[in-house]
């Protein structure tokens, strides 16, 4: 069977550009994202990459440009691009108030699971995420590291294309995160799973990422994976690190916005 | 089938055991099918949190029992009402319990924010579900919340010695009637969450209408007994017709100075209006 699609990108977007008011936070973004990737978008705070992800997934219209997933426009054909994806946001989504199986139950309905299927599938993406122990329990009793990997088991009860996932493990503690950074590993290893993440630790992106694109100030000033980005320093970079302020300049200077830094540290205080 | 969570990149799908997104449901009747099942399990979830922590409930039906008591009681001894409205209790009860449905959604739209702010919000909003679905899911919620509260001030009618009617069709037009009201107001609260966006201008939003809502009704006195100008306003309020309706199928005294079908007529348009226009304006929020 002659197969092209292979060849068209599962993500791509041309010029994408996004205004608030006189603020530009996106600006004029290129992208190319096969599948089986994982692509990971660097940069420090008000940078743009939450901005773009929400273009990505529906939320918010681009100004400028154009993006598509799967094939489909994301305003045009915004139902159809929702069925592709699975979205975790940066902040804790999971709803502390229903335990564990509830939470995975509501989107198997709102992702049109058949009925007789949704038991089944709510219970193999727990069991995936380690959490079938944990289903009966309300999850404000959880910690930050399990409410995480529950909210990817809800962005997963659709069998999506690819996997958005904002700052996946702010906040989180390094044992926490492993786990977090393990069990996206083994999406990829298992089922070949396309994932667009974005961050701002370096290890996340050294750890994960096939290739890297650094962004800052709506841009991306850096695209490669992560061994060519080092490379690309004068004198040699040792760590991705040394990429990122390379590429970025003062990252002192772009401490990203009021509101931003707040919800980040809401996050943070409410996983710690 | 080996269990799969991905979808399998395009060159693997041609075997039809892949794992794949399920497609949207195909069928003339697929689109109103899918729109009624999100609404309930929007509608599922809000009542499944009731369960796990009903003490919000609780405190919420504490005002309107002391309206019921305390001012009711009060009041009755005023005899300021016109002949032929029966007890001052019995014209009370139904404006009380449409207040205690409006107190409960009246709210709603601070939840909203708060979803937002936690994220929550953007996952509903990024799965394939219409807008109206979400927005019409919580508001019937609103309404559940709003039938335990109803039931409160009716059980506490009964015993305060009200002219209670039982009328198995009356009930049932009282539990329409609650609903339509909680899932009117609660709407109400969410256009303006998503008009001011945030947590403390919808508090405070939410404040600013409530008093006015309840004394341009029918809830306190009839409207026969306003000035001119507040009685025009009456008429333009949802609430009225509630109240109305309540009052006609609540009580054995009451009777319908608007009519029963005008009632549930207004209560509908309002509630077609509303949910249309929350769902267009929905998105706002996480802009």
């Amino acid at each position: 069977m002659l197969d092209l699609t292979d060849h068209t990108p599962l993500v791509r977007t041309e010029g994408l550009t996004r205004t608030f008011g006189a603020f530009t936070a996106v600006d004029g973004v290129d992208l190319e994202i096969a599948a089986g990737e994982v692509f990971a978008l660097l940069g420090p705070n008000g940078a743009g990459k939450t901005t773009t992800i929400k273009m990505l997934i529906t939320l918010l219209p681009p100004s400028a440009g154009r993006a598509t997933v799967g094939g489909y426009d994301v305003v045009r054909q915004a139902s159809a691009v929702r069925r592709l994806l699975g979205y975790v946001p940066q902040a804790l989504s999971a709803d502390g108030m229903l335990n564990g199986y509830e939470n995975l139950l509501v989107f198997a309905r709102l992702y049109d699971v058949p009925w007789r299927e949704q038991r089944a599938r709510v219970e193999q993406a727990l069991a995936f995420m380690g959490l079938q122990d944990a289903a009966g329990r309300l999850v404000r009793t959880y910690s930050g590291g399990m409410v995480r990997r529950l909210e990817i088991a809800q962005a997963l009860i659709h069998y999506p294309r690819i996997l958005f996932l904002d700052e996946p493990t702010i906040g989180l503690d390094p044992v926490a995160r492993r786990a977090v950074w393990e069990h996206l590993a083994r999406l990829r290893r298992e089922f070949g799973a396309t994932l667009f993440l974005t961050t701002h630790y370096m290890e996340e992106a050294e750890h994960l990422a096939t290739r890297v694109a650094v962004m800052s100030q709506g841009q991306i000033v850096a695209l490669g994976t992560p061994a060519a980005l080092k490379a690309q320093v004068p004198g040699g970079a040792a760590t991705m690190e040394d990429v990122f302020v390379y590429f970025t300049g003062d990252t002192l200077e772009s401490g990203g916005s009021y509101r931003e830094t707040r919800a980040l540290r809401r996050t943070a205080r409410r996983l710690g | 089938m080996k269990p799969a969570l991905f979808a399998a990149p395009p060159a693997a799908s041609a075997d039809p055991g892949a794992a794949r997104p399920a497609p949207a449901p195909a069928g003339p009747l697929a689109a109103p099918i899918a729109f009624v099942v999100k609404t309930g399990a929007i509608t599922a979830m809000e009542i499944r949190k009731l369960q796990h922590d009903p003490f919000d409930l609780v405190t919420r039906a504490v005002q309107p029992v002391l309206w019921l008591t305390v001012f009711g009681q009060v009041f009755g001894r005023l005899r300021a009402l016109p002949a032929g409205l029966g007890p001052y209790l019995d014209f009370l009860a139904p404006g009380v319990l449409a207040q205690s449905v409006i107190y409960i959604a009246i709210f709603q739209g601070i939840a909203v924010i708060w979803e937002r702010d936690q994220g929550t919000l953007q996952k509903f909003l990024v799965s394939p579900t219409p807008r109206a679905a979400l927005v019409l899911g919580k508001g019937l919620a609103a309404g559940v919340r709003g039938t335990t509260q109803a039931v409160t001030i009716f059980v506490l009618a009964l015993i305060m010695g009200v002219n209670v009617r039982w009328d198995p069709l009356a009930l049932l037009g009282i539990l329409g009637l609650v609903l339509l009201g909680g899932n009117f107001f609660a709407t109400l609260s969410l256009v303006i969450a998503a008009l001011v966006r945030s947590r403390e201008r919808v508090q405070g939003m939410g404040q600013l209408i409530t008093m006015p809502l309840f004394f341009a009704s029918n809830a306190l006195y009839p409207i026969a007994l306003m000035p001119g100008w507040v009685a025009v306003l009456a008429h333009c309020n949802p609430l009225s017709y509630m109240v109305d309706g309540l009052r006609t199928l609540m009580v054995v005294s009451g009777t319908s100075t608007l009519g029963l079908p005008l009632d549930f007529g207004v209560l509908l348009l309002a509630n077609a209006a509303i949910v249309a226009l929350a769902a267009y304006l929905y998105p706002n929020v996480v802009r």
